[in-house]
């Protein structure tokens, strides 16, 4: 169950549409069983009332839309952000990606997203609607007589379980707490990793990116991925691919991506979330930002605007080659 | 009608492995169902359907077609194709066996597409009736029955036993191979089965889903509504929904220089890329607007147009479950046929 409601949320979308303080509204549309969202944009209170959710399904994050949107919609949008998602809005601007003027960002307080694939491994195929406005989710199915009811706690996305912060570092208007940042495990899984055999820690990449489709879902919804022609798309690149040509090729996709967006990603976990395959990509991006805690200090991307990555910024305190060297011997 | 015990079902198995090389759904190191070769002890998978669809056995993701070598002046072109051998492929679904018709029509119609025609000739189709269908299923929307797949073989699994129904030449073969193993039996059990099944569909969320609205001749009602701006507002221009698709058939064939040599493969591509059919001028779809339309107006209303109203959907749902926007092509149905909630 989230803390604030959809009826809050169109209220106050509704009254800003209606003062003009905005002409669109980026936000989540219905589906068709409750879990199958949609971002839309909404321009009348009408559309609002008729099609506008807030539930436990809204994990998109909408940061990387304001890219597209800011050019093409005349006026000021509202965004509604959920903490994680104004870490990525942060960045975009660090990285003068859209234009601020052009934005009316709401932080939205989160109580954690629901994964649907985890829901139906306890409910099974066949769900008709999920209320999410309990405690638990209750989960009516085809298949029973009488709702399922389900911890939410047992059905977060990764994501969620390892949520680094509830804290919104962007908003011009709060509807809740600020928050707080966390203490979270998220880095629990890579240290699993580390602990691997070179051997064993190959097999288990190779098992991951073997499933690989290469849809490219990962970087197109990923908001450090924000080129005008990825390299991997531009026929000029040498690098253009449509599919794997081989096994090692697919990993040197995953590879290329995860050092472009170092130091820039933000943990949003949207990769993971999307990936068909259900492939950890975030492990990947975690390594490096490990990695960069440990070398350079911590350092959290899209904290604030305008903060340099450890990798774009030089200090008399970073570490020597010869010492990267080092670790990285002791970690084969 | 022959039957088996569950039980045994790892000696079928073992038996039909001896004669080809087996393929069946299996639950993957991340719990989702996969198709996998038969080893010694696989266990059928009981998920209702695999993310990857069946289409890859014939029309695999990226596959070599030939060499090129120069010397001098001359260009040695090289078949480097490996000896087709026969394979089966167990538990597909009455959604996915009907994408067969629709990807014949493309690559068996002259020029034959001789790749996929030596697949089809030596693959065997076993599938199996769907118990326990998803709220995402709309095969019946396109008059397909899960309660009775076709196929070279069809397979009913009830509580304790697997049952077997011959359709082709190629099916009967097989049944033969493994009669030992199995018994003659009556259909009573088996149709008992399909009026349960028959009725569990009439319960799905989208049992009423229609096509009455799409089909060949609706191009000029359905190309330029406004809706297709709103319903591709918040695509991403990723591949998903056409590589888990059983239908979707466009490739794009490109060279590889080895730098002896050229090989030359092919592999899936999508409408909904940005260098899909790219030509001199560039993409002649400029926006994610006219590459989403593509896709839809493809399945809908062109592919009919072009195979006797056959649509180039099947209604498997993995669109629906897949798509990272959640997008697609019911949703499509619904709006531009007015039935949108
Ligand atoms: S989303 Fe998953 S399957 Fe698709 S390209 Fe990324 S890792 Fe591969
Ligand atoms: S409809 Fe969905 S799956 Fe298909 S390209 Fe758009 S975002 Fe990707
Ligand atoms: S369009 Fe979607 S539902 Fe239809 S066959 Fe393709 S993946 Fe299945
Ligand atoms: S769409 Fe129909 S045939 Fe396909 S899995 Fe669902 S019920 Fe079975």
């Amino acid at each position: 169950m989230q803390k604030i409601t959809k009826e809050q949320l169109i209220e106050r979308a509704s009254a800003l549409l209606r003062d003009g303080t905005v002409n669109h509204v980026l936000g989540w549309a219905q589906g068709e069983f409750d879990y199958d969202i949609t971002p839309a944009v909404f321009s009348d209170e009408s559309s609002l009332t008729g099609n506008f959710v807030w539930n436990d399904f809204c994990g998109a994050n909408f940061s990387k839309y304001l890219v597209s949107k800011c050019r093409t919609l005349e006026g000021k949008i509202l965004v509604f952000l959920k903490p994680c998602d104004t870490y990525s809005f942060n960045q975009l601007l660090t990285e003068h990606r859209f234009d601020r003027e052009k934005v009316y960002a709401i932080g939205i307080p989160c109580e954690g997203m629901a994964d649907i694939d985890k829901v139906k491994a306890i409910c099974g195929d066949g769900i008709s609607s999920i209320d999410c406005s309990g405690e638990k989710l209750s989960v009516t199915s085809i298949y029973e007589d009488s709702p399922i009811s389900v911890n939410t706690a047992d059905v977060l996305t990764e994501r969620c379980v390892n949520c680094k912060s509830k804290k919104h570092v962007a908003y011009d208007e709060l509807l809740g707490d600020e928050g707080d940042i966390l203490d979270s495990a998220r880095f629990d899984e890579v240290a699993k990793i580390e602990a691997m055999t070179p051997d064993e820690r190959f097999a288990f990449w190779q098992n991951e990116l073997s499933r690989c489709i290469r849809c490219n879902a990962c970087r197109d919804v990923c908001p450090a991925c924000t080129c005008e022609v990825c390299v991997f798309n531009n026929p000029k690149s040498g690098v253009e691919n449509k599919a794997p040509a081989n096994s090692f090729e697919e990993k040197m996709f995953h590879i290329i991506r995860a050092f472009h967006v170092a130091g820039r990603c933000t943990d949003c976990g949207e990769c993971s979330r999307v990936c068909p395959q259900n492939i950890p990509l975030h492990l990947l991006n975690r390594k490096f930002i490990k990695e960069m805690n440990e070398c350079y200090g911590e350092y959290q991307a899209g904290e604030t605007v305008g903060s340099k990555s450890p990798l774009t910024d030089y200090t008399l305190e970073d570490l020597e080659p010869g010492e990267v060297f080092d670790r990285g011997d002791i970690n084969a | 009608m022959r039957k088996c015990s569950l039980d045994s079902l790892n000696s079928v198995f073992a038996k039909i492995a001896e004669a080809m090389a087996l393929y069946l759904p299996v639950d993957g190191s991340d719990g989702r169902a996969v198709f996998s070769k038969w080893e010694d002890g696989s266990v059928l998978s009981n998920a209702l359907n695999t993310v990857r669809s069946p289409k890859d056995f014939f029309f695999p993701q990226s596959e070599d077609l030939m060499r090129f070598k120069t010397e001098g002046k001359n260009i040695e072109i090289i078949d480097i194709r490996p000896e087709s051998e026969d394979f089966a492929v167990f538990g597909v679904r009455a959604c996915d066996v009907k994408s067969f018709d629709i990807l014949d029509r493309v690559f068996l119609t002259e020029p034959c597409d001789s790749y996929y025609a030596s697949r089809r000739e030596h693959g065997v189709i076993i599938s199996l009736a769907c118990t326990r269908p998803s709220e995402t299923c709309f095969c019946q929307a396109f008059g397909i029955d899960p309660s009775t797949p076709a196929g070279d073989i069809s397979c009913f699994k009830t509580d304790n036993e697997m049952y077997w129904q011959a359709n082709t030449e190629k099916g009967e073969a097989l049944l033969k191979a493994i009669e030992s193993l199995t018994e003659e039996c009556t259909d009573e059990a088996v149709n008992e089965q399909k009026e349960k099944i028959r009725a569990i569909m009439k319960k799905l969320p989208l049992a009423s889903l229609t096509t009455n609205s799409f089909g060949g001749g609706k191009t000029t009602e359905l190309f330029d509504r406004p809706e297709w701006a709103e319903l591709s507002e918040a695509c991403l221009g990723c591949g998903t929904c056409t590589f888990v698709c059983p239908t979707c058939q466009c490739y794009d064939i490109k060279d590889f220089n080895t730098g002896n040599g050229v090989i030359r493969y092919r592999c899936w591509d999508s409408c909904m890329y940005s260098e899909f059919t790219r030509m001199a001028h560039g993409n002649n779809r400029i926006s994610q607007k006219e590459r989403f339309r593509q896709r839809f107006m493809h399945k809908l209303v062109y592919y009919p147009e072009n195979n006797d109203g056959l649509f180039s959907c099947v209604g498997c749902g993995r669109c629906l479950s897949r798509c990272p926007i959640s997008m697609n092509i019911v949703k499509v149905m619904k709006k531009l046929g007015g039935e949108s909630k």
